[in-house]
């Protein structure tokens, strides 16, 4: 039993500061979205609206044809696992799994037999009477996962389960999670500030700030073609350069930047372009050549990355951050001229 | 290889273990003196006057009522002090800060101003009988500990808990019993055993309330030393010595003491 959930113009308040400004958003059937922002973004708010945690001002939380927006936190039905893993210091890990199917009524050969199962699915099995401060850090968010899941609810939440794990174990558990997830087609809404988490992991991510949801699409689409400057920064666009459309022919557009640079940019591979507009580069989307079209640019710092090299550079039309090949090392003072990559690059409306 | 100790600190030391222990030396064996006025060293030893408390009626009906206001009391106290501990932890950031102030008020008041306070309010201004007077005066006196007791083993446990039993199925007050009340277990403990001697300790308070026909055991020490100077006085002494060292014993085997002390 698959459901979607479904958010709709969800307000909400902390004291007289408003944290959620007209939220809506809408995850599929067995679908996993992230929402992904700095702190203080609304995310962790939203997630603990849809738990029931907290009440919003105004709006509506539904759950496949279930409407959740009044219900008790104990009446959702939502899987919840934790960044501090929350598990029951004084139950043994199998008393741990089998706790939400006691508050469902089970019997104890049935929960016991069911949270064993869960267990063995996490590969821990062999800890089941361990009391969870006999365990490590991973081990405790396997616990939490299959605490969760055992219940098999409609909805699973996640709040930036990884956060406390080291670097080479969250890998390893957002590949487990989203194992589990996909095998059970858990309708999913997953609560991080780490980018590179948030892409691997999710079906869709939405990319929040102050209180609202920026865009929300799948990993490529967010990484290749950002809507907004702050998606475009967000996403690791180093370069975001401002420009204005002088003259079109055909296909070709010229547009002048801060400084009186200009550049000739073709409609059919950068797409159509507006009279004012945004050119985003990331410092791989910047052709760093000795001569040619583009941004005449004096070089600075050369930091080499392993793949090419750095290069900090002052333009007329400020500073810009590009890479250039290893094969041709340049020197700091060099003059050069940058050229934006139609594939790597992206206009921006400015109003959004 | 041996710690050297600088010889005045030893002695220092000493000192201050003689005049912890000095008196309750000095009480045992008054107890066992056999004569008609309380004297040290004992001349000659005697249980008898262990037989006279319980031969007395007095005394027996005081310690009763005693031990009922403390568990009454000590009752009362936590069934009103948990909750508060548990809002003033749960709730530390929406609720006003002088909140948790009012709780301690009780030990900041002098005790024989808050005893008059309580015969004021509860006894004549309530008309409470003398008993229920008691046990009310009691709780409030000792709530302080209840709450802060609680109170610091709730500083300690994280709230999040109760929100993944809350995801889980369990209603509020179920996770409150089952998943909050389990883990500060020891400081409910703790606070139950402060608050229960300082209840059956307690003078200044009881002896506002205390009334006719109605009396708690440490009030009708007094009232006997002042008609008689025997050895009873020390030998009631003892035997509360001896529940307190009772109850402590229970603790260390079952708990450990040094959850008291953390």
């Amino acid at each position: 039993m698959t459901v979607s959930l479904t958010i709709e113009n969800l307000v909400a308040h902390y004291g007289t500061t408003q944290v959620l400004k007209d939220l809506s958003i809408s995850v599929a059937a067995g679908e996993l979205v992230s929402l992904l922002g700095s702190s203080g973004c609304g995310k962790t708010t939203t997630l603990r609206l849809v738990a029931g945690f907290l009440q919003p001002t105004s709006g509506r939380i539904r759950l496949g044809d279930r409407d959740l927006t009044t219900l008790p936190a104990h009446a959702r039905d939502i899987g919840l696992v934790f960044q501090n893993y929350a598990l029951f210091p004084h139950l043994t890990v199998l008393d741990n799994v089998a706790f939400g199917l006691k508050q469902r009524g089970l019997a104890k050969p049935d929960r016991t037999k069911r949270a064993m199962a869960m267990l063995e699915r996490v590969g821990l099995s062999p800890l089941a009477d361990r009391l969870p401060a006999a365990l490590s850090g991973g081990q405790k968010q396997r616990v939490a996962l299959a605490r969760a899941l055992v219940i098999e609810p409609p909805l699973l939440m996640f709040d930036e389960p990884l956060s406390n794990l080291d670097a080479k174990l969250r890998i390893d558990m957002r590949v487990e999670i989203r194992q589990l997830q996909r095998a059970n087609g858990t309708t999913s809404l997953y609560v991080t500030h780490d980018q590179e988490e948030a892409f691997s992991i999710s079906d869709r991510v939405a990319i929040m700030n102050a209180g609202r949801i920026l865009q929300l699409d799948t990993p490529e689409v967010l990484y290749q073609k950002p809507a907004s400057a702050f998606v475009a920064r967000f996403v690791g666009f180093e370069n975001l350069i401002r420009m204005k459309v002088v003259e079109r022919q055909a296909a070709i557009v010229t547009a002048e930047a801060a400084g009186g640079t200009r550049l000739h940019l073709s409609q059919d591979l950068f797409g159509p372009i507006k009279d004012d507009f945004i050119l985003a580069c990331r410092a791989d989307g910047l052709a760093v050549r000795r001569e040619g079209e583009g941004i005449p640019a004096v070089l600075g710092t050369r930091t080499y990355l392993g793949r090419a090299y750095q290069y900090k550079c002052q333009t007329a039309a400020g500073e810009i951050t590009a890479n250039g090949p290893l094969s041709d090392p340049l020197d700091a003072r060099a003059g050069a001229v940058l050229t934006p990559l139609p594939e790597q690059c992206c206009i921006l409306d400015p109003e959004n | 290889m041996a710690t050297r100790i600088h010889p005045i600190l030893g002695a220092f030391a000493i000192l201050v273990f003689f005049f912890l222990l000095a008196p309750l030396v000095i009480i045992v064996g008054s107890a066992l003196s056999d004569t008609t006025f309380l004297t040290f060293p004992p001349q000659g030893l005697t249980l008898r006057w262990f037989a006279n408390i319980f031969q007395m009626e007095a005394f027996r009906r005081t310690a009763i009522t005693s031990l009922q206001v403390a568990l009454l009391g000590t009752g009362l106290s936590l069934l009103i002090g948990i909750p508060a501990a548990y809002a003033l932890n749960r709730y530390r950031v929406e609720l006003p800060r002088w909140l948790s102030t009012l709780f301690v008020l009780p030990i900041l008041v002098p005790e024989i101003v808050f005893g008059f306070a309580l015969l004021k309010s509860i006894t004549i201004g309530l008309g409470l009988p003398v008993f229920i007077s008691l046990v009310v005066g009691h709780a409030l006196l000792i709530l302080p500990y209840s709450v802060r007791v609680v109170g610091a083993s709730l500083a300690s446990f994280d709230f999040s808990i109760e929100e993944a039993a809350r995801s889980l199925g369990c209603p509020p007050l179920k996770t409150f019993m089952t998943v909050v009340l389990p883990n500060i277990r020891a400081g409910v403990i703790a606070a139950f055993i402060l608050a229960f001697i300082t209840s059956i300790n307690d003078v200044s308070v009881s002896v506002f309330l205390t009334g006719p026909g109605i009396s708690t055991l440490p009030i009708q020490i007094l009232a006997h030393m002042e008609q008689f100077f025997d050895p009873t006085i020390a030998s009631v002494s003892v035997l509360l010595m001896l529940v307190t060292v009772g109850v402590m014993a229970i603790v260390e085997a079952t708990l450990g003491l040094t959850f008291l002390t953390k």
